[in-house]
This record gives structure tokens, C-alpha cells and sequence, in this order.
């Protein structure tokens, strides 16, 4: 090689290269996020042209508020370097128990109708919460793979909900339950979303402003040097895959008010979605990166496509194709940008 | 030959000649660039610039797949084997005996049993490699370079886990492929090898090819010369002995493994107290055991009085007791995060940095930059992610977190792992005030120099128990390598 002719290429280089640095420069330190919604915001828009209006898209953020909660919960496993195959099951267990308790403490007392909610949610909460607990006693106590804990669970958990209602939605929660936390708003704000925005913040607060949270990225970062430091990793992964149960019940709560029954059928494409929202925010599958802000706008990213998909009357089998698509697409461009990073480093 | 890694130059224009039928040694300190230079010449990696003659004529080894192809065959420290297998699907690995298309079982069992009977290696050819023994494992490797008739043959350090008798077959092994102009390129640590077999010698130092001499004619003084260079008084700083009270102290310790075996050692404060030993003595594992991460079968570790055995490394730590692993990649530091993060991690559970339910950010955040500061991290960037760091920068994170907690004894297991000397030097200069400050030292090392030059008093270990103990102008080379082999008479 001949440095002399290089330096005057540097000199020389057309406006169309250091555009193109630039896209890269982007690439590298933003991740494929920005790209998609450029493309998102692009096509849908010329598909449809109520895309872009202030009242759809504030129905794309109330629409995404299920999956930013799931994913914020799916978001601590991978940051550990596992991930959870049952925030789905965990979603529909939380859905009927919740529905099945809130039904039968109303007609116990017909009059208590917030009494009622209360229970419901509080049983509703715990049974999800106790399947996370399942996962994380599988992973951190017997070192069950997450993969193997996860999906194991989200089979038994999936098989109790149906058990429960015999694939029946459970009607006979009081009205008042799906009026607040369904369809409430308060100053304007739909209750969900005032939900979703606690939980992110306390999630951002977890896991940048006290020592559990630092510890999720220790130990996905490097277990070994983790438990050297003095982290007690196993309470670490355990609690993780907990608080990724407790989340995703919230989520089923919340849903089951919206729905105004108890099913088992909802949350089947949570794994994939919430996944797919972390991986599009930039965690990274090999553990200890990821950030609460990305996330929260990878979620509302794949609730923008369905929302756009759905206005263009793109059906919905069709619809989970370009979603598959699109995580693959994710992790794809995570592998490239790492390569990027490593043919930069110099 | 010119091999750069981002920010380190691992081989600085190296010319290396090998002539048929010698055995050439490479000699050097960890870190000087020999493992570089053979995997160059194995084809595992290409040079940055620079070229390889075979025979007059240059090659590209872009693969250890070409390399074998021109008859180069190397043993690599890290055994290239895959556990699951059998000793014969190893050795053909990637060369299966073919029949019809399909594998033919019996001519690989034939070959297999040829090569090993032709080695005079004891191994069954359908034993799955992972029931192996490292020994084992180490002639399953040397087998494998055997396997095809190599013209090159690269041994980098083979008898480090082979017994005396098993060595002996090694060398008659070597002396036969010479005898049929195979050249062998050799790297060892071990002096009296280099006589025994060696023709020629060349040292390497920080990437440079210091001397190229004969063998049998040089004397070890002057090879450890020109291994460590003038520089050998600067490196090692002069290190005040102020034992005072016994702050760690070991009885009759076994590990469930049996990689230790009654050990028992006592390290005062203000005093360094080296382990040395050949890879697999067991010295390792005698620190990480007080640390909690070695099964403990008997015997007692006490910090400071406060007995401590087989507590996890969180109680251990708050007792005062801090361990430093070998490999910062493995078990030392998260790669993708932060120096600061790496640095105050082991901080995190306590004030200052903890308050209440969270953690002090600001607190946090001068710690972080009083310690890059008192390292010296270049460039003073500790939000920067540790892994784009050169590996001295990372090692010196690694010694920093010690200092993010108040520490009375520290357990330094090979803590100049692939540095180069200015690290080095740094981080002699970092146990000594440490221990000056009135810390106790525990220091496990391979680096022999190293050992000998810091220790205030040495002990030597010898699969898995301790042999002797030296103290002041007792350490040396002498006294220390007499225990570092298997004894004749034991």
C-alpha cells in the first residue's frame, strides 16, 4: 500500500463517501433503530395517509403500552444473557386467575366492586409473579438454561390457564375494572399509558441508580468476574427473572381490563414481540448491554408497524411474517454493526 | 515480520530462520511475541506485513489448514481438540479416512493405533478425549501434528504437563524427525531443555528478536540476560519487608480436586509471600480456595483471625481479602462496560457509593476517576468501555478494582499476564505499595524472575503440595528450580 495516495484520497473523497461515513458513524452508535422508523414512517405514510395524524399516533402509543411493559420485564433477562420464553404464558396466567379471582369475590360481595378489583389484581399479580419465580429458581438455583426453564414453564403455565377456563373467556368482572384501568383517563391520559410510563421510569431507575441493577449488567457482562467481585449471582438471576414475571403480570392485568375478560389465549406473540423490541433497541443477545429508553422505543417501533400494517390493510397472518422478518433483520444488522466496530478500531 | 494488534505491536520486524533437521528454541518472557510468531507460522493468523519463505519460495498461510497442507504442524498451548470426541476422531479431524463417501471406521482405527504405537503414547483410540488426562490430552495433540509427515513441526511449551518418562518419549521423537531433516521450532521456559535438545536459541523480547545463538554453547546466565534485558533493575522495584502480625494463614488445606494437597501457608502484613510452581502445581488453586472458589475437602483459611473457609467471595471480601484472576477476559472483566463500571463494581454494595436504596452517582463517579488516576489509564477515559483498552491499560483496570474497597490481603494470581514491560513495571510497583502500605501479599506466578525478584519469602509447590519455602537471599534461581521438578529421589 502507498500512503501518500491515500492521504490525497482522504483529501478528495466526493460528498456521496462522506455521507455514507456518516450513515455508518450513525449506524454505529444509534444501532438499526433509527434506520427502521425512518423506513416505517416513510412507507406507511404513503400507504395510508392517516399514518402520520396526531390521533392515530396516540393511538399507536396506547396500543404499545402491553408490549413496552413486557419488554422493559424481557429486557433484565437478556441483559443477564438469558431471555424469557413465558412472558406470554405469564401474560394469559396472570389474565385468568385475575379474571377468575375478581369474578368470585364479586358475586361474594356485590357491593364491593373495588374491594373485588383489588383481589383480583393482587391474585392475578401473584400467580404471574410466581411462575417468574418458577424461572428463576430453575435457572439460578438448578442452572437450567433459560431457554429450556422458559419454555418448559410457558408449556405447564400455558396448560393451568386453559385448565382454569377450559379455553372459556371469563366474563363477571365487576365494570369498574375495565372503565379505569381499560379505558380511564386521567387529565386526558389514558390510564395504561400513565401505568407504562411509572413502570419505565421505575425500571430506568432499577437498573441505572441501584447496585441490583448495575449487577444485571455484571452478570451478563462476565458471570465469572461478577462472582469475583463479590455479586451473589445467583440472587441476581434469580431476582431478574422474578421482576420479568411481576412485569409481564402487570401487563396481563392490564390487558385483561382492556379485553373486560380473563383469557388464555392472549400473549402468544409476546416472546417473539418482546424480544424482537429489545433486539431492535439495541440489547444485545450476548448480555450486559441495553438501555431502558431503547427499549421502551423498540416496543413503541413495533407497535408503529402493526398500527401501519393494519391501516394498510396488510392481513394479519401476513403481519407476524414481517414481524419474524423483521427480528431476524434486527440481529442481523446487530452482527454487521459489531463488524463495523471491530474493522473501526484502530 | 510484522504482526500489530490494535495498539500493541506484537512482533516488530522479526526475522526467523529454520534450517531442516535442527531444533531452533524460542525463548522469552510471557508476552515477548513467541506465541505470536508461531501462530504466524502456523497460518492461525497473518502477519501485518512481512513474508514467509519455505524453501526459498514465499508462501501465504492464510489457514492452519494450508499451513498443514505445506507440511507446517503445529501443538498449540490451548489444546485445539474437541472434548466430545474419541483420540481417533480427533486426529483425523478434517481428514477423515473416505470410503464410498462415507466414513471407513476401520482404516481410521488402524492409522490411529499405528500413530499412537509409533509415538509409543499408552492411549486408547476410542476413549473420548474429554475422560483424558491433561497429560493425555497433550500426546492426543502431539499425535495429531505426527499424523502426516510434517516438514515443520512448532512445539510451544509440549512437556508442560507431560511427566519425566512421557518427555523422554517426546524428545526420542523429536531426535528421530530431525534425524529425517524435520525441522522443529521449540518454545519452553525450561533451561535445561534447551541444552538438552536445542541446536539453535533465539530470544525474543517486547516483539524483537534480541539474539539468535548456539544452543549448547550459551550459558543460562546469558540467556536470562537477553531474555529480561538491562532492564531487570527497573522492572523490579526494591520492596521494604515490614512483616508485621499474621493476617492470612492456611492449615492443612485439601481441595475436593486434590489439585491441593495439605497446604499450609502464613502471609503477615507488610510482607509479599510468592507461590511458585509449574502450571498445574496446584499454587493457583491455594488462592482461589481461600477466595471461595475452589471446593475446600479439609484444612482452615483464617483472615485476620476470622476463620473464612469455603465462604463465598462476598464474605471473603468482607473480611478484607481481595483476589486478582489470571485471565481478565475470562474471569476479570466485563468486556463491553465501562472502566468505571469494572472499577467500582466490588464497591457497589457498601457506602460510600451505596445510599439507602441507591447508588451515589457522583460518589460514584470520583471514585471511578481518582482510581484512573492512580493507575495511570491511558487514555484517562473511564467512561470508555474496557475492552477497546490495549491489555496493559486492561490489566491495570483489573488491579484497580482492588482498590474501589479497603483491602488488607491480596491474592495476585499471574498478574502480569501478557503485558509488556512498562505495564509490568507499573504493576510491580503497585503490589509493592501496597504492601508497604501494610497489605499483605499473596503472589502466585509462572513468571519465575518475577516471583524470585518480589517475594519477601517463597514457597514452592509441586503437584499440589508445597515443597519448600525460601526466605530473603535464599530466593534464588538455584534454590528454587531444585524443587520445582519431580524429585528423583521422592
Amino acid at each position: 500500500m502507498n500512503p501518500p495516495s491515500e492521504t490525497k484520497q482522504e483529501v478528495a473523497r466526493p460528498p456521496a463517501r462522506r455521507a455514507l461515513r456518516l450513515i455508518q458513524r450513525m449506524f454505529i452508535h444509534l444501532g438499526v433503530l433509527p434506520f427502521l422508523l425512518l423506513i416505517a414512517i416513510i412507507v406507511f405514510t404513503a400507504l395510508s395517509g392517516n399514518f402520520l395524524s396526531g390521533q392515530n399516533l396516540t393511538n399507536v402509543v396506547r396500543q404499545s403500552v402491553y408490549l413496552i411493559i413486557v419488554s422493559l420485564g424481557q429486557m433484565l433477562a437478556l441483559l443477564t444473557g438469558g431471555f424469557d420464553l413465558s412472558v406470554g404464558t405469564i401474560v394469559a396466567l396472570t389474565s385468568v386467575v385475575g379474571a377468575t379471582a375478581m369474578a368470585a369475590a364479586s358475586v361474594a360481595s356485590p357491593d364491593g366492586a373495588w374491594l373485588a378489583i383489588s383481589l383480583g389484581c393482587l391474585a392475578g399479580i401473584a400467580a404471574g409473579t410466581l411462575v417468574g419465580v418458577a424461572n428463576g429458581i430453575g435457572v439460578a438455583v438448578f442452572n437450567v438454561s433459560p431457554f429450556m426453564m422458559t419454555l418448559g414453564i410457558a408449556s405447564v403455565g400455558f396448560g393451568i390457564a386453559l385448565y382454569i377456563t377450559g379455553g372459556v373467556p371469563v366474563y363477571g368482572m365487576p365494570p369498574q375494572f375495565g372503565q379505569v384501568f381499560g379505558f380511564g383517563r386521567v387529565a386526558g391520559v389514558p390510564v395504561p399509558v400513565i401505568v407504562a410510563v411509572i413502570i419505565a421510569a421505575l425500571a430506568w431507575v432499577l437498573v441505572n441508580r441501584t447496585a441490583l441493577g448495575r449487577y444485571f449488567y455484571a452478570v451478563g457482562g462476565n458471570v465469572k468476574a461478577a462472582h469475583l467481585s463479590g455479586i451473589n449471582t445467583r440472587l441476581t438471576l434469580f431476582l431478574t427473572y422474578t421482576l420479568c414475571g411481576l412485569l409481564s403480570a402487570v401487563c396481563g392485568m392490564l390487558l385483561t381490563a382492556r379485553l373486560e375478560t380473563g383469557e388464555a389465549n392472549i400473549g402468544a406473540s409476546m416472546p417473539l414481540e418482546s424480544i424482537a423490541a429489545c433486539v431492535i433497541g439495541a440489547v444485545s443477545l450476548r448480555g450486559g448491554v441495553g438501555r431502558v429508553g431503547n427499549v421502551v422505543l423498540g416496543a413503541l417501533f413495533i407497535g408503529l408497524v402493526q398500527n401501519g400494517m393494519n391501516l394498510a390493510k396488510i392481513e394479519s397472518y401476513l403481519q407476524t411474517v414481517v414481524l419474524g422478518t423483521l427480528l431476524i433483520l434486527a440481529v442481523i444488522a446487530d452482527q454487521l454493526r459489531l463488524r463495523l466496530i471491530a474493522s473501526m478500531r484502530d | 515480520m510484522v504482526k500489530e494488534y490494535p495498539g500493541v505491536l506484537a512482533l516488530d520486524r522479526v526475522d526467523f530462520q529454520l534450517r531442516p533437521g535442527e531444533v531452533h528454541i524460542l525463548f522469552g518472557e510471557n508476552g515477548a511475541g513467541k506465541s505470536t510468531l508461531i501462530s504466524l507460522l502456523a497460518g492461525a493468523q497473518e502477519p501485518t506485513s512481512g513474508e514467509i519463505l519455505m524453501r526459498g519460495a514465499p508462501v501465504k498461510l492464510r489457514s492452519v489448514h494450508r499451513a498443514r497442507a505445506l507440511g507446517i504442524s503445529a501443538v498449540f498451548q490451548e489444546f485445539s481438540l474437541v472434548p466430545q470426541l474419541t483420540v481417533e476422531e480427533n486426529l483425523f479431524l478434517g481428514a477423515e479416512p473416505r470410503k464410498f463417501g462415507f466414513l471407513d471406521r476401520q482404516t481410521m482405527r488402524r492409522e490411529a493405533r499405528a500413530i499412537l504405537a509409533r509415538l509409543d503414547f499408552a492411549l486408547d483410540p476410542a476413549e473420548t478425549v474429554q475422560r483424558l488426562t491433561r497429560a493425555q490430552r497433550q500426546m492426543v495433540e502431539i499425535a495429531k501434528a505426527f499424523r502426516i509427515q510434517p516438514s515443520v513441526l512448532i512445539l510451544d511449551e509440549p512437556t508442560a504437563s507431560l511427566t519425566e518418562r512421557e518427555t523422554e518419549q517426546l524428545f526420542a521423537l523429536i531426535r528421530a524427525a530431525t534425524a529425517q531433516g524435520v525441522g522443529v521450532i521449540y518454545i519452553t521456559h525450561r533451561m535445561a531443555e534447551i541444552r538438552r535438545i536445542g541446536s539453535r536459541v533465539t530470544v525474543l523480547r517486547d516483539g524483537r528478536v534480541i539474539a539468535t545463538a548456539d544452543a549448547e554453547t550459551t550459558s543460562e546466565v546469558r540467556l536470562v540476560e537477553l531474555m529480561t534485558g538491562r532492564v531487570i533493575n527497573e522492572i523490579y522495584p526494591v520492596i521494604r519487608h515490614t512483616p508485621g502480625e499474621v493476617v492470612l494463614k492456611v492449615e492443612g488445606l485439601t481441595s475436593l480436586t486434590q489439585s491441593v494437597r495439605d497446604v499450609s501457608i502464613e502471609v503477615r502484613a507488610g510482607e509479599i509471600v510468592g507461590i511458585a510452581g509449574l502450571v498445574g502445581s496446584g499454587k493457583s488453586e491455594v488462592a482461589r480456595a481461600c477466595f471461595g472458589l475452589e471446593a475446600v475437602a479439609h484444612g482452615r483459611v483464617w483472615i485476620r483471625g476470622e476463620e473464612i473457609t469455603g465462604q463465598p467471595p462476598r464474605a471473603a471480601m468482607q473480611k478484607g481479602l481481595f483476589y486478582l484472576p489470571p485471565d481478565r477476559r475470562e474471569e476479570g472483566l466485563m468486556m463491553m462496560r465501562s472502566c468505571r463500571e469494572n472499577m467500582v463494581l466490588p464497591a457497589l454494595r457498601d457506602a460510600p457509593i451505596r445510599r439507602g436504596l441507591f447508588l451515589d452517582v457522583s460518589q460514584e463517579q470520583s471514585l471511578s476517576q481518582r482510581l484512573a488516576r492512580r493507575i495511570n489509564l491511558q487514555p484517562p477515559l473511564p467512561e470508555r468501555d474496557v475492552g477497546h483498552f490495549s491489555g496493559g491499560n486492561q490489566q491495570k483496570v483489573l488491579m484497580a478494582k482492588s482498590l474501589a474497597r479497603p483491602v488488607q490481603v491480596f491474592l495476585f494470581d499471574e498478574p502480569t499476564t501478557g503485558v509488556d514491560v512498562t505495564t509490568r513495571a507499573a504493576i510491580y510497583r503497585f503490589i509493592g505499595e501496597m504492601c508497604e502500605a501494610g497489605a499483605g501479599v499473596l503472589l502466585v506466578s509462572s513468571d519465575l524472575p518475577e516471583v524470585l525478584h518480589l517475594s519477601h519469602r517463597l514457597y514452592v509447590m509441586y503437584r499440589g503440595r508445597i515443597q519448600a519455602t525460601f526466605s530473603g537471599a535464599d530466593i534464588t534461581e538455584q534454590n528454587v528450580l531444585t524443587y520445582f521438578f519431580e524429585r528423583m529421589a521422592a
